[in-house]
């Protein structure tokens, strides 16, 4: 018999574990000497309180919602990809080519074209650590994390070698061209009379990133690939049982997880940069895992994790501008939400178990 | 009776896991110099019995008297110092240290060890002495036998001066033979006043060996008996609260055409191990073909060769038509295509995933059908139909399709891989441990089952290490040891004896 009703395992933990972390952080703050209820109250308003705000936001939280998912479906196959990271600035350069080489005549038509080329580029990138994985039995955690480092590499022998226009001393693309631009909510929102904050990145991708979650959603829950990623994820050996080959199952798990943090490239490369530059991912790679962690690898969860990570990172930007608080503090309440949620994750669910129990057992 | 005080004294245990009563309020006592036993259905509660007396749980009510005294056990420190050891079904051995280093492991005097090691060697050869217990002290622990093995485990506790020994199940890895050493060793170690618990689901074992039993039924102790006052069926009876048929009821086969036929049949490991050494073997349409063997004699690789996820060379036919033995082709998926159908050995760890329901698990294997799929989609209201029409044919309790497999008792997880593929109606079933971990009310009805269906004309391939089950269900029985196979025989003309001495690798 399960120990906790589903309701108090899937919003009772993790909500403890993110009073437990403002709780810390707050503590933090008093100890520097600032107030923390200001600090709380300037994190919401600047994050929440206008649209600017919230175009922030969700601009993060798509960030977030892509690497988070790519997270996720590896977690489901039993893998863990910590290389969303790499496989993101891949799908950088997949969107930077594919917006650069080929004229498109229509914004539309430029956003299906990144699309496949940064899930291309990001999947390929999954795909040898996978390979290595499936077939050599080298561990993926240390595989991914070191193709990490050679996306890096990679984009920064391209950028400052390859595609970088003659003259300029920036280690970045061109500009793409105006036709490839992609509608922001402002734009989006203007023609039903909702007046969105023009300056606010968030862009059309949010939509697309909203669309994959209900696609990962049908694809682990309603297809049977989905069913044997999970089978696979749960037990090997019964996979083996069940003629489901362990090689096939890494492979597409690990290009479907590339494919999805990749995708990320999108929103910061295609729809706020519009050029691509050096550390475009800015560790959005390493958050999906935290993301993956607290929505309990769930697309819903993921959705939910996603928008509170957006929130922490808009809220935390404003608390640098608008405070002494320094910007280095703003990373250590972030990494405590992380700890509380991810990590320390057992902490609050034992005596949450423990107090269930013991009610139950009062009901008998 | 003299006035003795009982070497062990239980009085109340009672211990609950959540709304679960594992025990209530159990009360035992066991005389010194005897044998006593405990038989109990699995999750009848024997094994958080012995581990509140060894210490791994604490009881939440009851007493324990060692020798008369009343004793806290807080932990497995506590229990030795009491004087108890415990012998698990799981060794607990270090596989490539030496006997001796193995005994005192944990049981150092000081810092350094040789002055440890030769006071162990001296001890060592006193114990050897006393009780008959002849092992190498400077053997390596992986290239004894199991019986040896547990020999050692046996040392290891009398080594820390354990006056009452605990054996979980000892005989599940032994041959007859080597069981009846044990039994002959536990006799010896009885007659020097020692007091030994022996916690066994084997029927046969408790007649042969105890002085008193306890029957544990629910996690409550039905009752407790003298050896000599009770009978087998009286214990099932008093085990599973009802009147069971300990014999398989079934009418001679009537074998007809050969459905699987092996030859020179080859399997290497991961570990490049030869595990079967060129086995011929066939089995019929309408027969049961049961192979005996002491577990991890290349049985367990036979059923994964033919279960389609270990390699092998040779040649195999099922229906006439050839398996492919290595390669694209020879995967579970394509097994079942054939006709095959396969309930593993392990039904926790292959047969089934303990974390998905019971629908998603009756549709594993299969989940390609097309009866399980609409359009791009798995059809998850069809396959939640048919499980609940197959938990209803098979009797599995709770009928709950969207329970977890791992909130099933054995008995019925068991069942809901036998009715997944039984009800696939395949040509040649696959039968590995069918019974292992299983109720005895549960047993009768898998035995049922699987006799139904070589009724109906199908071949069957048992595997078991119950002696018991082969004999009673097999038509044919084959003898499985070191990836040979020893020798076939019929059941009717063969007893417990024969096939022990081929499963020990003896030709008769």
């Amino acid at each position: 018999m399960e120990v906790m009703p589903k309701w108090a395992e899937v919003i009772l933990v993790p909500l403890i574990s993110l009073v437990l972390a403002a709780i810390l952080s707050a503590l933090v703050i008093l100890a520097i000497g600032e107030d923390p209820v200001e600090a709380v109250n300037l994190m919401v308003t600047g994050a929440l309180g206008s649209t600017y705000g919230w175009g922030y936001t969700l601009y993060y939280a798509t960030n977030f919602l892509f690497t988070g998912l790519a997270v996720s479906v590896a977690f489901h196959a039993g893998l863990f990809n910590i290389g969303g990271e790499g496989q993101a600035m891949l799908g950088g350069l997949g969107v930077a080519l594919a917006c650069l080489l080929i004229p498109w005549p229509h914004w539309t038509l430029a956003l299906l074209g990144a699309t496949v080329a940064a899930a291309l580029f990001g999947a390929a990138w999954a795909a040898i650590p996978a390979f290595l994985q499936a077939k050599r039995g080298s561990h993926i955690v240390i595989t991914t994390i070191m193709f990490n480092f050679i996306g890096a590499a990679v984009l920064n022998y391209v950028l400052v070698n390859v595609m970088r226009p003659p003259g300029s001393m920036d280690p970045a693309t061109a500009r793409f061209p105006e036709t490839v631009h992609l509608p922001t909510l402002h734009e989006m929102l203007a023609p039903i009379g909702i007046n969105f904050s023009k300056a606010a990145p968030a862009n059309v991708t949010f939509v697309i990133a909203l669309l994959a979650c209900v696609l990962v959603w049908f694809l682990l829950w309603r297809t049977w690939l989905g069913y044997e990623i999970r089978s696979y994820g749960k037990s090997e050996p019964a996979a083996k049982y069940g003629g489901i080959s362990p090689v096939a199952i890494t492979m597409i798990a690990m290009i479907i997880s590339g494919a999805l943090a990749g995708m990320m490239a999108i929103n910061n490369v295609m729809g706020e940069a519009e050029r691509l530059v050096l550390n475009a991912v800015e560790g959005a790679g390493f958050i999906g895992i935290a993301v993956a962690l607290m929505g309990r690898s769930h697309p819903f969860g993921v959705f939910l994790a996603a928008i509170l990570f957006g929130f922490l990172y808009q809220g935390g930007a404003e608390l640098a501008l608008w405070t002494s608080i320094p910007r280095e503090l703003i990373v250590v309440i972030q990494a405590l939400v992380i700890l509380f949620t991810g990590a320390l994750d057992n902490m609050v669910r034992m005596p949450l178990e423990r107090l269930f129990l013991m009610l139950r057992r009062g009901d008998a | 009776m003299n006035e003795q005080a009982p070497a062990i004294e239980l009085k109340g245990i009672s211990k609950a896991f959540g709304p679960v009563q594992a025990n209530k309020d159990i009360s035992i006592r066991v005389m010194p110099g005897t044998i006593h036993g405990i038989i109990g259905e699995n999750g009848a509660g024997k094994s958080t019995l012995m581990s509140i007396l060894y210490g791994f749980y604490k009881a939440d009510k009851g007493e324990i008297f060692i020798s008369g005294k009343k004793t806290e056990i807080p932990d497995s420190q506590a229990a030795i110092a009491a004087g108890i050891g415990m012998v698990f079904q799981h060794f607990k051995l270090v596989e490539n240290f030496t006997v001796l280093e193995n005994i005192i492991l944990g049981a150092e005097d000081g810092g350094l060890l040789k002055p440890s090691l030769a006071k162990a060697r001296k001890t060592l050869l006193e114990l050897e002495h006393e009780y008959g217990l002849n092992v190498d002290p400077d053997a390596v622990i992986e290239d004894l036998g199991v019986g040896m093995q547990q020999r050692v485990e046996i040392l290891k506790a009398l080594y820390r001066q354990a006056d009452i020994l605990i054996l979980d199940e000892p005989t599940g890895v032994l041959t007859p033979a080597e069981a009846d050493k044990l039994f002959r060793i536990l006799d010896r170690l009885r007659e020097e006043g020692k007091t030994i618990i022996l916690i066994t689901h084997k029927l046969r074992e408790i007649m042969e060996a105890t002085d008193t039993v306890s029957v544990m039924r629910r996690g409550e102790m039905t009752a407790t008996v003298k050896t000599s006052d009770t009978s087998p069926a009286e214990l099932a009876e008093l085990m599973v609260g009802r009147k069971v048929l300990l014999r398989v009821d079934k009418t001679p086969a009537a074998p007809g055409e050969v459905v699987l036929d092996i030859k020179g049949l080859r399997v290497v490991d991961e570990k490049g191990v030869e595990r079967v050494k060129g086995i011929d073997l066939q089995v019929r349409a309408g027969e049961i073909v049961g192979i005996a063997g002491v577990a991890g004699n290349g049985q367990s690789e036979l059923l994964e060769v033919l279960g389609g996820y270990a390699d092998g060379t040779g040649s195999i036919q099922v229906s006439g038509q050839p398996l492919d033995l290595s390669g694209a082709k020879s995967d579970g998926r394509t097994r079942r295509a054939r006709g095959i159908a396969h309930v593993p050995e392990d039904r926790q760890r292959e047969g089934l995933i303990m974390d998905f329901s019971a629908w998603e698990n009756t549709a594993f294997g299969y989940h390609r059908d097309p009866s399980y799929q609409s359009g791009m989609l798995l059809n998850n209201t069809a396959i939640r139909a048919d499980t609940e029409a197959k938990m209803e044919r098979f009797d599995v309790r709770p009928p709950n399709p969207a329970l977890a497999a791992k909130n099933f008792s054995g008995g019925n997880q068991q069942k809901i891989v036998l009715a997944r593929e039984i009800e696939r109606n395949p040509d040649l079933l696959l039968v590995g441990q069918p019974t292992r971990g299983v109720d005895i009310g549960a047993i009768e009805f898998i035995h049922q089952q699987i006799v139904a269906l070589r009724d109906k004309g199908k071949a069957i391939l048992l595997v078991s290490v119950e002696l018991e089950e082969i004999l009673g269900l097999a038509d044919r029985v084959a003898v499985m040891f070191d990836g040979h196979i020893m020798g076939e025989r019929l059941p009717a003309e063969t007893d417990e004896k024969e096939l022990g001495l081929l499963m020990a690798g003896m030709e008769t």
